[in-house]
């Protein structure tokens, strides 16, 4: 294989949720040792589906308008569903065209570098989103050191690259290193030595076959970015990397923790919002043995920082660590709370789903051709002329909206009360009544700017009801 | 086209009304049976001399059936209706209709609700299915949303308009101590009021309706007919319904001020029944309390205070029991309570009470002893603040010259 046949990374972007907990909120509760530093917590109503669609928003609204997305590849430890294809959400959810694969990685932190090793080397454009939610038990290491987060990379050869696939290698072997059953939801691990035993001498090896593809000297990367759940083959790993040259990037895992199949993705994320043009960066990972992908930077990622968009250390800084232990708790179902003397929300009905595709995945509205208004949701009857049938869509996920006004209803059935509803007024027109999230009920007023996000409403009777909310617009954002 | 009324060309000749509240003592059969016994019972009419039923339900029971099987009705058309909290009030407007026409010389309008067994706190309201991108909110969270409108587009600040909001709240407790069939049968402080915790917005347990369980009945005629029946009937002067084109939540002009349907659904009855001035014309009006901001809102869209100005009213008394246009003398959903299928009849018979002379003499209204007023008003409303049915009866206590 020659280096020709490899593509390149078009454009990327990583999402972090806002909620940290802080490892001494952790250790306070359970008088426990304190830990430091802060992990990323998916809200209540993210998942690893809606954290990858908001992750694959900021590649798409960066990527070189008219770029055909020919699939997208989904990588999680923590898939929503098992028996369906969860990529389909995301799918639905960035609009990609119906002739668009979607594919599913479901299973171990592996997939993330598999599927963008897969994309490097296969034809066509391809979204590879990677995202998580880690848990652990309460008081264990996976639930300190853990984090969640999605990256997504457009990578193809149609177009300016931003970085290019230069060399991959792999090193694969059978370990009971770290398992769980499909049945659980928190992993075992063996004995922390054996761990980095089992990965000692793969990660040179994969390293050496990555650079002998590449065809570049052995001490031309520039920046190793290595990433894995285990911490102490992790550092070793980096430390037998540093013999062939380059520095070892930062790892992001104090304030933001260890996010599993998102991890690679977050840190060469990071890498490349730094990285200069002629750069060499490679990405290692650990995961029943080790994938290594060098790229090299190219000029075009100089532009690209100049665009709109979130940068990982952007949005680091942007968490919020307020977050209480038991709210965490509960948001992961590891505290069972009295629920309120409310009915259960109504799980949502597939036939409606279907028919309501664009509306409730892409929040795709209609514009009214004979007389300009947009209505939310879609409408056939123009809700100002009466024009029946001459609608055109509007989609509606990227336009900004003010608070027309809102209320705080304790009542209603929420696993976070209380659920802070909001009337907005989109940019350009069009009102529509929705849930605000990642907010302090306290900072809600009329007027105050906000953007929509792809979330989780609540599971009811087995099924993910995915839909779209509203979040304040914070100073993250260029 | 027009919407020309049947202005009394029917009345009400007899009515009952179960207590409502908590009715752990009795189901949806029972609260039927009693509220159509009082009916009948009070002017010695049998079931087989009624000649046709409208049942108003929301979701105590599907078809007429819900009627006929408690009563063992025989054979006689009996139609369920439902539209949301004003479900009682179509069942009456429908029942009149049948009458007016000619179909039929007497008919019974009945509401019932059972909302009691659910064990949930609050209305719980079943929903077709649906893909679930409506925002799941509670009643008092969509009509909280009028409060801050109101304070902003009239200048009225936030504490001020609690303390307006628990004006309404104390006005219609002080009502409802007076009403033996009321749930709640006991006066509150406007402290206590306010400092109740928020459930949606600021709006507290003391600006909601009581959740309650009840059932109401009348019987209808024609008005040559009437004084068969009684001396003292109750006539038909204006009935108007409308169902908002439901743009509210989607039309950015919409400023949650105002319940159009209700202005369209007054100005209407109010041309049926003949009435200019509704404020100097009315002796009372029961209106839908639902939550303390919906009367506040209801007194400017009935015309019965200027825009932005029903605020001074509520606090110069204008609307109290002694004032000069009594509102919800019987305690309101507030006090009486909101069975939903109930709640319209529920007004209507204040309405009768009152007309009669009637009622408790602790709440009768000096304008009808003194003989000065003889029309009072129900206005009933479903749904939300920009999305909803409304409905506007009134009713006089004599026929027109």
């Amino acid at each position: 294989m020659t280096r020709a046949q490899l593509a390149g990374v078009l454009s990327y972007g990583a999402y972090l949720p806002y909620h940290r907990l802080d490892r001494v909120a952790i250790a306070n509760a359970l008088g426990a040792p304190a830990g430091h530093g802060t992990r990323a917590v998916a809200s209540f109503d993210e998942d690893a589906t809606s954290m990858a669609v908001e992750a694959g928003r900021v590649a798409l609204a960066a990527a070189a308008s008219g770029t055909t997305v020919g699939g997208v590849l989904f990588a999680t430890t923590s898939p929503p569903y098992a028996d369906k294809t969860n990529a389909t959400a995301i799918h639905a959810a960035l609009r990609l065209p119906s002739q668009a694969v979607a594919i599913d990685l479901v299973g171990s932190v592996r997939n993330a570098t598999s599927a963008l090793r897969m994309a490097a080397e296969g034809p066509g454009t391809r979204l590879v989103v990677s995202a998580d939610v880690r848990v652990g038990r309460p008081g264990s290491v996976d639930e300190r050191e853990g984090g969640d987060a999605a990256a997504a990379f457009l990578i193809g050869t149609a177009g300016e690259t931003l970085a290019d696939f230069i060399g991959v290698g792999a090193a694969t072997v059978e370990v009971l290193e770290r398992w769980r059953l499909p049945t659980d939801v928190t992993s075992s691990m063996w004995e922390e030595r054996f761990g980095e035993h089992a990965y000692a001498s793969l990660v040179t090896d994969a390293a050496t076959d990555a650079i002998k593809q590449a065809g570049v000297a052995a001490d031309a990367v520039d920046r190793w970015v290595v990433t894995g759940l285990h911490t102490r083959a992790v550092r070793a790993a980096a430390k037998a990397l540093a013999s062939f040259g380059g520095d070892v990037a930062a790892d992001l895992t104090g304030a933001v923790g260890n996010t599993g199949a998102a991890h690679p993705g977050l840190a060469l994320a990071a890498a490349l919002d730094e990285a200069e043009p002629g750069h060499v960066v490679g990405l290692v990972s650990l995961a029943d043995g080790a994938d290594v992908l060098l790229l090299r930077v190219n000029d075009a990622i100089t532009d690209f920082r100049g665009r709109p968009g979130r940068t990982v250390v952007q949005q680091v800084a942007a968490g919020n660590a307020a977050l209480p232990y038991t709210t965490y708790l509960t948001w992961r179902g590891q505290l069972d709370r009295e629920p309120p003397r409310r009915p259960d929300p109504k799980r949502p009905a597939p036939p409606p789903t279907l028919r309501n595709v664009d509306w409730k995945f892409g929040l795709v509205a209609t514009k009214c051709t004979a007389c300009g208004t947009t209505t939310l949701p879609a409408q056939r009857v123009c809700v100002a002329c009466h024009a029946v049938d001459q609608m055109e869509p509007a989609p509606m996920a990227d336009v900004a909206a003010t608070v027309a006004t809102y209320t705080i209803d304790r009542l209603t059935y929420s696993l976070s009360p209380p659920v802070v509803a909001a009337v907005l007024d989109f940019e350009g027109g069009g009102r529509f009544t929705c849930e605000l999230t990642d907010v302090d009920p306290a900072e809600v007023e009329i007027g105050l700017q906000v953007e929509m996000t792809f979330r989780r409403l609540y599971t009811s009777a087995g099924v993910h009801n995915y839909f779209w909310k509203a979040r304040p617009v914070r100073g993250a954002q260029a | 086209m027009a919407s020309n009324g049947i202005r009394d060309r029917v009345a009400i000749v007899a009515m009952g009304c179960t207590a409502f509240g908590e009715r752990w003592d009795k189901g949806a059969d029972d609260l039927l049976i009693d509220a159509v016994g009082e009916a009948q019972q009070s002017i010695d009419m049998k079931p087989e001399d009624i000649d046709a039923y409208w049942l108003g339900t929301m979701a105590s029971g599907l078809s007429g059936l819900t009627l006929s099987r408690p009563l063992h009705l025989d054979y006689k058309p009996v139609s369920r209706m439902e539209n949301m909290c004003a479900t009682g009030s179509e069942a009456f407007r429908n029942a009149c209709y049948a009458v007016a026409s000619g179909a039929y010389d007497t008919a019974m309008a009945v509401g019932v609700e059972k909302l009691k067994d659910t064990g949930f706190s609050g209305l719980t309201i079943g929903t077709p299915e649906n893909d679930g991108t409506v925002v799941e909110m509670s009643a008092p969270a969509m009509f909280s949303l009028l409060a801050p409108a109101y304070s902003k587009k009239y200048g009225v600040g936030e504490d001020e308009l609690k303390d307006v909001l628990a004006r309404i709240a104390w006005k219609n407790h002080f009502n409802g101590a007076r009403n033996p069939r009321a749930q709640f049968q006991r006066e509150v402080s406007r402290d206590a009021i306010c400092a109740a915790p928020p459930i949606a917005g600021r709006l507290g347990v003391f600006d909601c309706s009581g959740v309650s369980d009840g059932a109401a009945a009348a019987i209808i005629v024609r008005a040559e007919d009437a004084h068969r029946y009684t001396d003292k009937p109750i006539y038909v002067k204006g009935l108007s319904f409308v169902a908002g084109p439901a743009n509210g939540p989607i039309d950015p002009t919409y400023d949650y001020t105002t319940f159009e349907e209700v202005v369209r659904s007054s100005r209407d009855a109010y041309t049926q029944a003949g009435i200019i001035d509704p404020r100097a014309e009315l002796a009372m009006a029961e209106v839908h309390d639902c939550f303390t901001p919906t009367e506040l809102v209801l007194m400017e869209d009935l015309g019965f205070a200027e825009r932005g100005t029903a605020w001074k009213e509520v606090l110069a008394g204008t609307y109290d029991l002694e004032g000069e246009l009594p509102i919800n003398p019987d305690g309101g959903l507030k006090s009486f309570g909101h069975p939903i299928g109930a709640s319209g009849l529920r007004m209507l018979f204040e309405c009768f009470l009152q007309l009669r002379q009637e009622a408790p003499a602790d709440r009768q209204i000096a304008s009808v002893v003194d003989g000065t007023r003889k029309l009072a008003l129900t206005q009933n409303l479903g749904g939300q603040p920009g999305e909803c049915v409304s409905f506007v009866s009134v009713v006089g206590s004599e026929p027109s010259a």
